[in-house]
């Protein structure tokens, strides 16, 4: 179950309107965009993956200081390289839309900001989440010591249980008082 | 992931199920489909959405929110213009078109409204001319108010009380206006309820809802990065300022204090002065209508005012020392306040200038020697604000904007690099537009086709401003948060509202309506013409109303409304206490274990 040929059939249209949150409109343009990531051969194979490098081309991602975790996320391969298959893609566009439930996107927000991948946010994934969001060559970075009284009332306005990490409970509870997370967390193409 | 994940739950799913529930599940996923194509299809049509998706990629939420509230505008302009034309000026029409009879309640001291049409051979110029004061020619025709000579129409099978579709109709669109805000600040404002303290989260909402995933340009992007470090460190510094506030010696409050009343004082003093100033303005215009710029010198007072006044401002807050934040809103509020007063005075000073005769009271209650016709005469000023407003948008764009980008880019001097390239100012701009519609509201009453005025405007003004926002403007050093910001536009527009509708409700209920024009001809009041037609319907609607309007209803409303408030506050707090234990014992908890 894949995309065998250059052109997406019906039944498997529906069953991916089915199982995401996109459009018959929104799946057609993705698979039109993941088309021309293909070279000539792939496009025959099914299942392809695409590698990281290829998919960070898209103008969408091309910007975004998140790209890379946001590959390592949403990718299901073995080798843990970041390669995306259709599937893959069509589920990034999916946790990404306009119609994604909140939950969806806070549990994928929560993944991406991991950046240890140890299930909580601690210290460290939180100072590497603002160093990617404010730049990263040394005059846009924050000092150390507004680095660390930031990260102090990030703990502080996050951490319910206060044992110096935001576990996914918590990332939930605050995002769900957040105004701007919804519009912001958004990719259309 | 969802493909995988789902796809083999449903498989399992299904291999349990009975064909009858498969067939009924099927049915379900068709018209959700069905559904969901449909509201695809219905969002496609909306206005502007290719332009609008393009200005989000690149400059984020923020400025897009600007646009989508100009989109939000124009609509409801639109279905103001809507309502105003079926109930008022269709049967005006029909009626011209089939020559029904009409019916005018004659008053003794009604006067032959003398027409300042041009007669004769009208040179071209002076087409112009009326095309920007609204005079002239614009008086005959559907435009104002005085073209509405009928009070009733009898058509073949029903008689249509023209008098109480205009003044129902009036209530109508304001009622419609507040509703649709209300409806749309709903989400905004419950948001900003539940965040009660004033800085609550906002470290967390910037640092993980900071970044506008939908940005697609890398040059929009690294702007993005570099105004999230500077709101950062803004922020940051602003904590530091609360704490060194919060350690001022009594001697240092007391001097900032003095400082504080000295400057509210002037300023409350320049505010002062550029109202004398719209005041004498306007009854100088108002006697002297010789040229086109003794006619449009209060709308040029008025933009002068508010362009300097927000410079001053912004000025003296340096010296009142508050906290950043405050410091923004405190400047917002009193540039809101200037630009919306404004219109008030003018419309103040036109009031007293009607209301004054020569002898002490007037006959008919507003001067009929000089305004044979005021609502006419109110209608043509809100027509002129409405077009200087226009054209000085357009000028600003074409004339300043532009040529600053050229200079910026080209000329290598102090000037220009002090100068810098113009910042699209959201606060500035949604003022700009507020004031418009809160003119437009006003003027609705007395000018008819002021909403379709107004759409076409505000239309023009949506592709100005994105000309303008991709040419000339780069992206502001310090943001406006799309959250805090849909709420601060529709707050403002309410207050535009309730404006608008005190000198609208003035003038319908005390100021004695022009006997010589319009269609309240023949009643004392606009207003009267409701009670008139309450009189005449039948005995038992006729008690209704009457039981309705009733202090004995008022009073008992107002006492269920206060309680009803009453409780939910109750509720609010005690929801506020629920959370704070829960939140202890969360601590707790995680302590024990």
């Amino acid at each position: 179950m894949g995309t065998t040929a250059s052109q997406l059939g019906k039944e498997l249209l529906s069953e991916y309107q089915e199982l995401t949150f996109l459009t018959k409109q929104e799946i057609l343009l993705a698979h039109k965009r993941f088309s021309e990531l293909l070279t000539k051969d792939e496009k025959d194979l099914p299942n392809t993956k695409v590698s990281m490098e290829r998919i960070l081309t898209l103008p969408e991602l091309k910007s975004n200081p998140f790209r890379k975790r946001i590959c390592h996320v949403f990718s299901t391969s073995e080798q843990k390289d970041g390669s995306l298959t259709f599937e893959n893609f069509l589920d990034l566009l999916s946790a990404f839309s306009d119609s994604a439930t909140l939950e969806i996107k806070s549990h994928y927000a929560f993944r991406i900001f991991d950046f240890d991948d140890d299930g909580t946010l601690d210290r460290g994934d939180l100072e590497k989440l603002v160093n990617c969001l404010t730049g990263e060559t040394d005059d846009t970075r924050l000092t150390p010591e507004e680095m660390r009284q930031l990260i102090d009332n990030i703990l502080e306005e996050s951490d319910i249980d206060r044992d110096g990490t935001v576990n996914l409970s918590e990332f939930q509870h605050v995002i769900s008082r957040s105004p701007d997370f919804v519009s912001s967390f958004k990719i259309v193409l | 992931m969802f493909c995988n994940f789902f796809r083999a739950q449903r498989l399992e799913e299904a291999s349990k199920l009975s064909s009858w529930k498969q067939w009924r599940q099927s049915t379900q996923r068709t018209l959700r489909r069905l559904r969901d194509e449909a509201q695809e299809w219905l969002s496609s049509l909306k206005l502007w959405r290719a332009d609008i998706h393009q200005i989000e990629g690149m400059f984020g939420t923020g400025i897009l929110s600007y646009f989508s509230f100009l989109r939000f505008l124009v609509m409801l302009n639109l279905i103001i213009f809507l309502l105003m034309f079926s109930f008022v000026m269709l049967p005006i029409i029909i009626m011209f078109t089939t020559n029904v009879i009409l019916f005018n309640i004659w008053n003794p001291f009604m006067e032959l409204y003398p027409s300042s049409a041009r007669r004769g051979l009208v040179i071209f110029h002076e087409h112009i001319t009326d095309l920007l004061s609204g005079g002239g020619f614009l008086e005959q025709t559907y435009l104002f108010y005085g073209f509405y000579q009928v009070n009733q129409i009898h058509f073949p099978n029903i008689k249509y009380n023209l008098a109480l579709a205009y003044l129902m109709t009036t209530i109508a669109y304001l009622f419609l206006s507040l509703i649709w805000i209300v409806k749309r600040s709903a989400l905004g404002f419950k948001r900003n309820l539940v965040q009660d303290e004033d800085r609550f989260q906002s470290f967390c909402n910037k640092i993980f809802a900071g970044w506008d995933f939908c940005i697609t340009n890398e040059n929009a992007a690294s702007l993005k990065r570099s105004s999230l470090l500077y709101e950062l460190r803004t922020d940051l510094e602003e904590e530091r300022i609360k704490q060194k506030i919060a350690d001022r010696t009594r001697k240092e409050k007391c001097r900032i204090y003095l400082i504080r009343f000295i400057l509210n004082i002037f300023v409350i003093g320049v505010l002062a002065g550029c109202f004398y100033s719209i005041y004498v303005a306007t009854i100088f215009s108002q006697e002297h209508v010789e040229y086109l710029m003794y006619e449009y010198l209060p709308s040029i007072v008025i933009t002068l005012a508010n362009f300097i006044t927000p410079l001053l401002f912004s000025v003296i807050i340096n010296f009142e020392d508050y906290s950043p934040a405050f410091e923004i809103r405190f400047t917002l509020m009193r540039c809101v306040f200037m630009r919306l007063t404004s219109i008030g005075v003018l419309l103040f000073s036109l009031w007293s200038q009607i209301t004054h005769c020569k002898d002490e009271t007037c006959i008919c209650g507003y001067n009929h020697e000089l305004y044979s016709c005021w609502e006419t005469r109110v209608g043509q000023e809100m027509y002129k604000l409405t077009v200087f407003d226009f054209i000085i948008i357009v000028a600003v764009t074409i004339f300043v904007e532009f040529p600053r980008k050229l200079i910026v880019r080209h000329c290598d001097c102090g000037l220009a690099k002090w100068w810098g390239q113009q910042e699209f100012s959201i606060p500035q701009n949604v003022l700009e537009i507020v004031y418009g519609q809160t003119i437009c509201w006003i003027g609705t009453f007395y000018c008819p086709m002021l909403p379709a005025i107004c759409t076409i405007k505000y239309f023009f003004i949506f592709y100005i401003k994105k000309v303008s926002l991709l040419k000339n403007c780069r992206p502001a050093t310090r943001p406006f948060r799309a959250s805090s910001s849909n709420f601060f536009f529709l707050a403002v527009l309410l207050i535009g509202l309730a404006l608008a509708c005190l000198p609208v409700s003035v003038s319908v209920a005390q100021i004695n309506c022009s006997q010589a024009c319009g269609p309240f001809v023949g009643y004392n009041t606009s207003w009267e013409v409701l009670p008139t037609a309450v009189s005449e319907l039948p005995t038992g609607v006729r008690s209704v109303i009457e039981a309705l309007s009733s202090e004995a209803f008022a009073v008992s409303f107002f006492v269920v409304t206060c309680l009803a408030m009453f409780y939910v506050i109750a509720l609010a707090g005690a929801h506020k206490k629920v959370i704070n234990q829960l939140r202890e014992q969360l601590v707790l908890v995680s302590l024990v274990k």
